[in-house]
């Protein structure tokens, strides 16, 4: 259990959460009609007439929506209905052209399923914990308002109307803040592993509509609210955090909690009563007279199976037990898909360069990728998916340093040259005269010179301070311009003052 | 179940169907007449018996992921979309302003 | 020689490909004919001759140039003002869609098109499709080209409906001002205009037409068909308009049958149903002998007669009034005054303001009180009551038939509890409007193809109709019947021409 706890003026409050995310599904075409889905897009041209609601027209499913939906389901552990259908949502808004939104209430094509999220001390959850998913269906997205490019109206753009989502809805099975934040991360990779959903919060993507109810621990669930549309994981943390405090304040007070829409104003961090959607309660829902059920055939669905690619808690079970990796870098070289797919192409480069084991490199590469090229990037301000480098200039350099042509402190400066001028490490090791030494005489002479130099510390050492070792590579490799090799180094050292 | 002048007023107002007093005079008693008539359906016995799905045994055939696949169920279409718009802006469907 | 607006389409095709007259020739005559009767009958909302002539002239030059022409090449048709029409205004009979012009065409026009038919208008019909004597229409209504004989060889004067809600459809063709026309059936629509005014008409099973483009009622029900003076034009018209459509998730992806060409009237070997429940009490004296007529001929042609039992045939009228505006309630939802048609916007109104408005000043009051009555019974706490009842009824009513359908290839009924009535006689209780379709309201709910053919005059010395309700996909059967019925009925009545 979280401890996660409000404490209010009169006592402890437990908060109880729970997500229904809103996802695009990533297709070329609309769910039920043929216009593009592509981001920003010039209004209504992206519209066909059957988005538009025109007289007598009417939806025919689009298969990759379904495709993706069920391996989306099938990667979240979930059981896949063979026969659901589609109902309408009734309700009027000027972002909906036909007066209902086209959903599964009845029928969803994903039933009950579930995510872990990983124990993490230092964001405040405790212990992994695994979050129940109720269900996944499919269903149209709403157009879009403008009300700020006229004085007396509103504009209606319905590029986005009739777009496929899937609402992905979440057991209220999240205590803190941080276990929903860490769930909606875990989803967002999961959709990006199956490849179902960009993920693009920012565009619009991805969208959480936030439950959150507050109690005292070990009573019955209290009443909840529902915050629409947060977009990042950040604002749904922020969200859930000032909602409960809200309520909190309310019943303190002697207030109720009212089972209402809030919006979320990423400004000011607070969330408000919507009123424009209040007394759109009464959906009629039924079922779509226009849609016949949909029924999925066993071969699909074992498809869509077959079809999913390694999942992020299989790949990172993998990294640590096959691979090796530390807990923290498995973590990390699989949360996101990206991330693990540029790894794994490094590790296979790397290991055919030096014609090694994937298992004998693969600790190398994860340690380099993760503070050397992480580091130097975030210097730069971008992230590996926009690194200047890809996998094979990285692979290059790492072949430079396991076949000692140069240090791991050379390797360092080769790499911001090469972030720098984009050119190779193999070039810039040979025009820049990088090599690592491995001419006994040149480092004798270069010790013996050193040791000279420092006669008193050469008598410290011998008197007992043997961390002055360090000191002695130190000024060796520096008089060396740092081509060293520092094994020789070493070994020249230990003989000499032996 | 009757329905009276609230609940009228109630499904208008769902319906956004402005109703003034005298309509919903007179559709109270219209109402209830058809309600009262087709609740006679309650008196059959249903008992294991499915609610219709499809008249004529059939399922959801799955439309490729093409765009604009058919010309006339595709976008790039706005001039045709905005043809009969009462209140065409800039692109764009007006509407009296919303306060979200 | 026959006038060329006294020629049924199959005659009307065969003539100008034999050049025995021109499309133009035959174009220009209808739309003189629907031009003298327009003031008289009120069929059409709009008329568009410009647009038949321009169809003729394109089958006259493709004759002249040697080029195939189509099946209906040369032959003008009206259309339901229900079907989409690219360029023509397009209004169910509602004001709230009045001036909208579609930027489209629908499935079942363009096919007709397709084959060398031209329009010579959009035919006025019951506001959204919804009535059965084409009453609640915003422009209007039609009045039919029947009347009601005087007994001294005159007629009387009062205006007759036409049936509903194809009804424009009815009495067009009855008057002889087109030779075809498109209806929609969604209890009914088809069958019981076309048994008002003494004209042909089949709903094929559910699915065969596209509904792409046909401004919706009720999604589950609706289906179009043609309407035309014989059975063998109702063949040819239909296996035009039916066909797969990817574009309606409702489209059967199956051939179309040559129904045309299959045409027998020999019923040697086919039994015929006989619904007792169909014997209602107080059954009107002129439709049991019609129907008993209809026996004897079906038994003349061939066929074995059988009783039969579709125990739940009471239940399907109510069934349809839940299911059919619980639909439609949701279906007209898109008329809101945002992206087209009627806009009524009061000063300092806000958008919720502004759809109620428009709502209300849109729709006629028969669609106001579909579009309640469905709100109602899917409204929270009432659709398992009302709704799912429904479709569990609805599915034993299917069953029924299927039952039925174990031991007769065809089922035999009146069309329509009575001959035409008075405009305004049935009008003030919308309940007993509804009980016109209790015949042809089953058929529909079970998704099966029916037809009506006339049968004969009542006492009244007006037009019955008989209707013949086939297996799934068996339009065959059905039209087979059909013209086994027409062939002895022959029914040669028509309207004496008043207009």
């Amino acid at each position: 259990m979280s401890s996660y706890r409000i404490h209010g003026a009169t006592g402890e409050w437990e908060v109880v959460i729970g997500l229904e995310v809103h996802a695009q599904i990533t297709t070329q075409a609309k769910l039920f009609s043929g216009s593009a889905t592509a981001f920003g897009a010039e209004p209504n041209t992206q519209v066909s007439l059957v988005d538009a609601a025109m007289p007598g027209m009417l939806p025919v499913l689009n298969g990759e929506c379904i495709r993706q939906a069920v391996r989306t389901g099938i990667a979240i552990n979930a059981q896949i209905n063979a026969w659901s259908r589609f109902d309408r949502k009734n309700y009027f808004y000027a972002d909906l052209p036909q007066g209902y939104q086209i959903s599964q209430l009845y029928h969803p094509l994903v039933g009950e399923g579930y995510l872990d999220i990983e124990a993490d001390e230092k964001a405040g959850i405790p212990v992994a914990k695994r979050i129940g998913v109720e269900r996944i269906h499919v269903e149209q997205d709403a157009g879009k308002l403008m009300h700020d490019q006229h004085p007396t109206m509103s504009y209606v753009d319905l590029n986005r109307s009739g777009v496929a989502l899937m609402e992905i809805v979440s057991r209220p099975d999240m205590t803190s803040p941080a276990e929903a934040g860490a769930y909606l991360s875990k989803l967002r990779t999961i959709l990006r592993y199956v490849g179902s959903c960009d993920g693009n919060m920012d565009q619009g993507s991805m969208r959480a509509d936030v439950n959150v109810s507050v109690r005292r621990p070990g009573e019955p669930l209290g009443t909840r609210t529902e915050t629409k549309n947060v977009n990042s994981v950040r604002f749904v943390m922020a969200a859930i955090e000032h909602e409960a405090n809200r309520q909190v304040d309310v019943l303190e007070a002697g207030g109720k909690i009212v089972q209402e829409t809030r919006l979320f104003d990423p400004d000011t961090g607070t969330t408000r009563s919507m009123r424009s959607k209040e007394d759109a309660h009464d959906y009629r829902y039924f079922p779509d007279p226009d849609l016949l059920p949909l029924v999925l055939e066993a071969a699909f669905i074992e498809e869509c199976r077959q079809s999913l690619p390694e999942l992020p808690d299989a790949k990172r079970a993998r990294y640590e037990q096959a691979l090796g990796l530390s807990a923290y870098n498995a973590a990390v070289l699989t949360a996101d898909v990206e991330t693990a797919r540029w790894f794994e192409r490094l590790v296979a480069l790397t290991a055919s360069k030096q014609g090694k084991a994937e298992a004998d490199v693969a600790k190398q590469a994860a340690n380099w990728l993760t503070s050397e090229l992480f580091g130097a990037l975030n210097k730069l301000g971008k992230g590996l998916l926009d690194s200047p480098i890809g996998p094979e200039a990285a692979a290059e350099l790492l072949a430079l340093v396991g076949n000692a042509t140069i240090s791991g402190s050379i390797a360092k400066q080769v790499l911001e040259k090469m972030l720098e001028t984009g050119d190779g490490a193999g070039e810039i090791v040979e025009r820049e005269g990088l090599k690592q030494t491995t001419d006994t005489g040149a480092i004798e002479a270069a010790a013996d010179a050193v040791l000279a130099a420092n006669a008193d510390k050469v008598e410290q050492y011998k008197g007992g301070k043997e961390a002055l070792f360090g000191f002695f590579v130190g000024q060796t490799m520096k008089a060396l311009q740092g081509k060293g090799n520092p094994q020789l180094v070493n070994q020249v050292l230990k003989a000499k003052l032996g | 179940m009757s329905v009276d002048t609230a609940t009228v007023a109630k499904i208008a107002s769902l319906a956004r169907i402005k109703v003034t007093e005298a309509d919903l005079e007179a559709m109270v008693p219209e109402l209830n007449g058809i309600l009262a008539w087709v609740e006679q359906l309650g008196e059959v016995d249903v008992t294991g018996v499915e609610p219709m799905t499809a008249v004529i045994p059939n399922t959801l055939r799955l439309r490729e992921d093409v765009v604009n696949a058919d010309p006339l169920t595709g976008g790039d279409v706005r001039d045709k979309v905005l043809a009969n718009a009462p209140a065409p802006e800039h692109g764009f469907f007006g509407v009296p302003k919303v306060i979200e | 020689m026959t006038a060329l607006t006294d020629l049924t389409v199959t005659a009307l095709r065969d003539g100008v490909a034999q050049g025995e007259f021109t499309a133009t020739e035959v174009a220009t005559a209808f739309n003189a004919a629907v031009a003298e009767a327009q003031g008289a009958l009120n069929a059409f909302i709009v008329t568009t001759p410009e647009k038949a002539l321009d169809a003729a002239a394109r089958v006259d030059a493709d004759r002249a140039a040697g080029k195939p022409l189509g099946k209906l090449a040369g032959v003008p048709i009206g259309m339901k003002d229900l079907f989409a029409t690219q360029g023509t205004q397009t209004t169910a009979a509602s004001h709230i869609l009045e001036g909208f012009v579609p930027q489209y065409e629908s499935t079942v026009s363009q096919k007709l098109w397709d084959a060398g038919a031209g329009m010579l208008g959009k035919l006025n019909l019951d506001q959204f499709a919804m009535g059965s004597s084409n009453e609640t229409s915003a422009f209007g209504n039609v009045i039919s080209p029947w009347r009601r004989p005087d007994g001294q060889g005159g007629l009387d004067t009062a205006a007759l409906a036409p049936g509903g809600s194809s009804g424009g459809s009815s009495a067009a063709v009855a008057a002889r001002i087109v030779p075809a026309a498109t209806g929609t059936d969604t209890g009914g629509s088809i069958r019981q205009p076309a048994a008002f005014t003494g004209i042909s008409g089949i709903k094929p099973t559910y699915g065969r037409c596209s509904r792409w483009g046909i401004v919706a009622f009720a999604s589950s029900l609706d289906q179009a068909g043609p309407m035309a003076r014989d059975v063998a034009d109702c063949a040819l018209l239909l296996e035009t308009m039916a066909g797969f459509d990817p574009k309606d998730s409702t489209s059967l992806n199956l051939p179309v049958p040559d129904w045309s060409a299959a045409l027998s009237a020999d019923l040697r070997g086919k039994k015929v149903g006989i619904p007792r429940e169909y014997r209602i009490e107080g059954l009107n004296a002129d439709v049991a002998k019609s129907w008993d007529d209809g026996i004897a001929w079906l038994k003349d042609a061939g066929a074995e007669v059988v009783d039969v039992s579709l125990p739940h045939t009471k239940y399907a009228l109510p069934t349809y009034y839940i299911i059919a505006p619980a639909e439609a309630s949701s279906n007209l939802a898109r008329y809101d005054g945002v992206r087209y048609g009627l806009r009524d916007l009061p000063d300092h109104a806000g958008l919720q303001d502004m759809y109620a408005a428009t709502r209300a000043a849109g729709f006629g009051a028969e669609v106001k009180r579909r579009i309640l009555i469905g709100t109602y019974v899917l409204s929270a706490g009432f659709y398992d009551a009302y709704y799912t009842q429904a479709q569990k009824v609805r599915t034993l009513i299917a069953r029924d038939f299927t039952e039925a359908f174990a031991q007769c290839d065809v089922i035999l009924t009146p069309t329509a509890p009575s001959s035409a009535f008075a405009l305004g006689e049935k009008s003030a209780d919308p309940l007993e409007m509804y009980l016109n379709d209790v015949f042809s309201v089953p058929a529909s709910l079970a998704g099966l193809p029916a037809m009506s053919v006339p049968a004969g005059l009542d006492s009244t010395g007006l037009p019955l109709g008989l209707h013949l309700i086939g297996k799934p996909f068996d339009e065959q059967g059905v039209l087979n019947a059909g013209l086994a019925l027409e062939q002895r009925a022959a029914f040669t009545a028509r309207p004496k021409k008043w207009w």
